[in-house]
C-alpha cells in the first residue's frame, strides 16, 4: 500500500513570534524554520505503517519555496522513500494546497494520505478535509489511532466529548492529532542516506493549478498584552481578592 | 445577506456554542436560518427556533447525520448552503471536521476560527497560537466561516419564534461509518462554556491527584481542564486539554495549577477575565499573564483553597 504524506515548512514551535512593525505579517526573517509538529506525527505514522508491513512505499510532498526541500529531506531521513516538491514562492492557501495535493493524489494513487490536522502558523485546520472532499475520499481527522484493516481503515478521533472511532473506505485521508504517536529523531546515517533519495520538483502550473488566493490579509497585529498582576502571600489572601476585588466567586 | 448557521448539538440538546455563532451571524447582519442536521433532533430544532434572532430552522433528520460524519454533513451543508451568502458553524471538532469539506465542494475559501466581525466580508482571527491577530477579507461569493464561540456573547436562548421546516435531503456519501465512541461522563459544566475553569498540569503528578481539583471545582461550579502535558501523561482524557490544539476557554475565572504557561497553553485561556496561577516556580511564565499568582506547592495550596472556599461560598 502506498502512503502519501504532506508536510509543511513553518516557524519552529519554540520561536517567539513577533508581528512586523508595519503590520503586514509576522517577522520570518532569520527565524528558525522546521517541519510543522503535526506533520512530523504524520511522517512517523507512515513510517510505523511501513515497519508493520502495512505500507510499502512512503511518498512525501511539500508545497512551498525552495527551502521546503529541507523538510522533505527530514521526512526522507525519518523513513519516507521519495519526495515531491511543489515549488512556489507565492502564498498558498488551504484550498489551493488541497488542489495541488489532489493533482499529486491523482498521479500517485496512494491508498492513504496522512496530513497534520493544522499548521501552527495559520492555524487553519482545513487542508486535509478539503483534499478529502475534492478527491471524494472519506476522512479521519484529529486521529489518535489509525488501524488499517483490509480495504478499510479505522480511525479513532479526538473530539470535544472524548474519542470517536470511524471506519473509512480506502483510499482515505487521515489528519493527525498530538497523541497519535511520538515522532522519532533522524539518525545521522539516515540523514546522510536521505540525501540520495529521489526528490522531484514540480511547479503548480505543471499540476494544472493556478494559485489565486481568495483571502487577503489586511493587517496583522500583536494581541492585546495581558499585564502581569500581583503575587498573593497565601491562599487566604487569594480567596479574599477573588471575592472582594475581582468579584468572580 | 442571508446566513446559514449550522447548529451544534448532540441530537438531544442544542449546545450553547450555537448561540454564540448566531451572535456572530447577527454581527454580520441579514436573515439568519439555522440548520439542524442529526437524528431524532425534534427537541434541538425546537430549542433553535426559540433562539433570539433566528428567522427559520431547517431540519435534516436522518440516520445519515446521526454521528455527524463529515462526508455526509459536508454534502448536505454544501447543497443547502449554496443559496446563502454566509455559512457559519462553531469551531469545535464537528465544525472543524465538516466545514472545510463544504468550502471545497463549493470551491470557496474557509475563514477559520473568527473572533470578531469587521464587516460582511472582513473578519478577525488569531494565528500563530494567538501570538498574532489577523484581519482577513474574503472575496468569494459564499463565505464559509467557523466561529470561535468565546469571541461572541451568546444571543438569548429564549424569546424567538422561528418557523421550523423539514428538509428531505438525504446525503449518504457511503465513504465512512460510525464504529464507536468513548464519551467522558461528567456532571460538571461544559469546559468550553463554564464560568469558572480549574486546570491541572504536569505538576499534578498523576490522575488521582486531579480529585483535589475536582473537589474545588464542585464547590465553585467549575469545569476541570488540563494542559497537554497532563493529557499526554495519561492523567486525564484528551477532551480536557486547553490550548492551541485543545479547547479554547474564556471563563470569568481560570485557575492554572501546576501549569508552566507555554504559549500553546496560553493560546487556549489568555482571554479569561481573571487568571490565577498556583505554581511552585516563581519564574514560571504563567505568572506573566496571571492576575493573581501564588508561589506555593500545589499539594498544600489546593487543599487550603478548598478549606478557604468552604468558608466563603
Ligand atoms: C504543536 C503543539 C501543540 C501544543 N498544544 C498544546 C495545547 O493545546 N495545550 C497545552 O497545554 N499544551 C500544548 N502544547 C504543549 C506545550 O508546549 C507544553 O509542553 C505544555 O503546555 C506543558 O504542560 P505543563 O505546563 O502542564 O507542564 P510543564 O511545562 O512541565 O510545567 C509543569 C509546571 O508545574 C509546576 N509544578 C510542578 N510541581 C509542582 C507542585 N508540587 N506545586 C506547584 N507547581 C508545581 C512546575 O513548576 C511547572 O511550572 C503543544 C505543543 C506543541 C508542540
Amino acid at each position: 500500500m502506498k502512503v502519501l504524506v504532506a508536510v509543511k515548512r513553518v516557524i519552529d514551535y519554540n520561536v517567539k513570534v513577533r508581528v512586523k512593525p508595519d503590520n503586514t505579517g509576522v517577522d520570518l526573517a532569520n527565524v528558525k524554520m522546521a517541519m510543522n509538529p503535526f506533520c512530523e506525527i504524520a511522517v512517523e505514522e507512515a513510517v510505523r505503517l511501513k515497519e508493520k508491513g502495512v505500507a510499502s512505499e512512503i511518498v512525501v510532498v511539500s508545497i512551498g519555496p525552495k527551502a521546503a526541500q529541507e523538510q522533505i529531506r527530514t521526512a526522507l531521513a525519518l523513513g519516507a522513500d521519495r519526495g515531491i516538491h511543489i515549488e512556489t514562492d507565492e502564498e498558498v492557501q488551504s484550498l489551493e494546497a488541497a488542489k495541488l495535493l489532489k493533482a499529486v493524489v491523482e498521479k500517485e494513487e496512494p491508498k492513504l494520505v496522512i496530513l497534520g490536522k493544522q499548521s501552527i502558523d495559520s492555524d487553519n485546520n482545513q487542508t486535509g478535509q478539503m483534499l478529502a472532499a475534492l478527491t471524494g475520499m472519506g476522512q479521519g481527522t484529529f486521529a489518535s489511532e489509525v488501524v488499517v484493516d483490509g480495504e478499510k481503515v479505522n480511525v479513532t478521533r479526538e473530539v470535544d466529548g472524548g474519542l470517536m472511532t470511524v471506519a473509512l473506505n480506502l483510499p482515505a485521508v487521515v489528519t493527525t492529532d498530538l497523541r497519535l504517536n511520538e515522532p522519532r529523531y533522524a539518525s545521522l546515517p539516515n540523514i546522510m542516506k536521505a540525501k540520495k533519495k529521489p526528490l522531484d520538483a514540480v511547479s503548480p502550473a505543471d499540476l494544472g493549478v493556478e494559485i489565486a488566493p481568495r483571502l487577503s490579509t489586511l493587517k496583522v497585529e500583536a494581541p492585546a498584552a495581558r499585564q502581569a498582576g500581583i503575587k498573593v502571600a497565601d491562599v487566604a489572601e487569594l480567596v479574599d481578592k477573588l471575592k472582594n476585588e475581582a468579584k468572580v466567586i | 445577506m442571508s446566513i446559514l448557521v449550522i447548529a451544534e448539538h448532540d441530537n438531544s440538546s442544542l449546545k450553547q456554542a450555537t448561540l454564540n455563532v448566531v451572535a456572530a451571524a447577527k454581527a454580520i447582519g441579514g436573515d439568519i436560518d439555522v440548520l439542524v442536521a442529526g437524528e431524532n433532533v425534534g427537541a434541538v430544532a425546537e430549542a433553535a427556533a426559540k433562539a433570539e434572532g433566528v428567522n427559520k430552522v431547517l431540519v435534516a433528520d436522518n440516520a445519515a447525520y446521526g454521528h455527524f460524519l463529515a462526508e455526509n454533513l459536508g454534502e448536505l451543508v454544501a447543497e443547502v448552503g449554496k443559496g446563502y451568502s454566509h455559512i457559519l458553524a462553531a469551531a469545535g471538532t464537528t465544525g472543524k471536521d465538516f466545514m472545510p469539506r463544504v468550502a471545497a465542494l463549493l470551491d470557496v475559501a474557509q475563514v477559520s476560527d473568527i473572533v470578531r466581525v469587521e464587516s460582511d466580508d472582513t473578519f478577525v482571527r488569531p494565528i500563530y497560537a494567538g501570538n498574532a491577530i489577523a484581519t482577513v477579507k474574503a472575496s468569494d461569493a459564499i463565505k464559509v466561516i467557523t466561529v470561535r464561540p468565546t469571541g461572541f456573547d451568546p444571543v438569548a436562548a429564549e424569546g424567538g419564534s422561528a418557523s421550523v421546516e423539514q428538509l428531505d435531503v438525504v446525503k449518504d456519501a457511503g465513504l465512512s461509518s460510525f464504529v464507536g465512541e468513548e464519551k467522558a461522563q461528567s456532571d460538571r459544566p461544559d469546559l468550553a462554556s463554564a464560568g469558572i475553569v480549574i486546570s491541572g498540569g504536569r505538576g499534578m503528578q498523576n490522575g488521582d491527584n486531579f480529585k483535589m481539583l475536582e473537589q474545588v471545582a464542585d464547590l465553585m461550579g467549575a469545569a476541570v481542564g488540563a494542559s497537554r502535558a497532563a493529557v499526554d501523561a495519561g492523567f486525564v482524557p484528551n477532551d480536557m486539554q486547553v490550548g492551541q490544539t485543545g479547547k479554547i476557554v474564556a471563563p470569568q475565572l481560570y485557575i492554572a495549577v501546576g501549569i508552566s504557561g507555554a504559549i500553546q497553553h496560553l493560546a487556549g485561556m489568555s482571554d479569561s477575565k481573571v487568571i490565577v496561577a498556583i505554581n511552585k516556580d516563581e519564574e514560571a511564565p504563567i505568572f506573566q499573564v496571571a492576575d493573581y499568582g501564588l508561589v506555593a506547592d500545589l499539594f498544600e495550596a489546593v487543599p487550603q483553597l478548598e478549606e478557604e472556599l468552604k468558608k466563603v461560598l
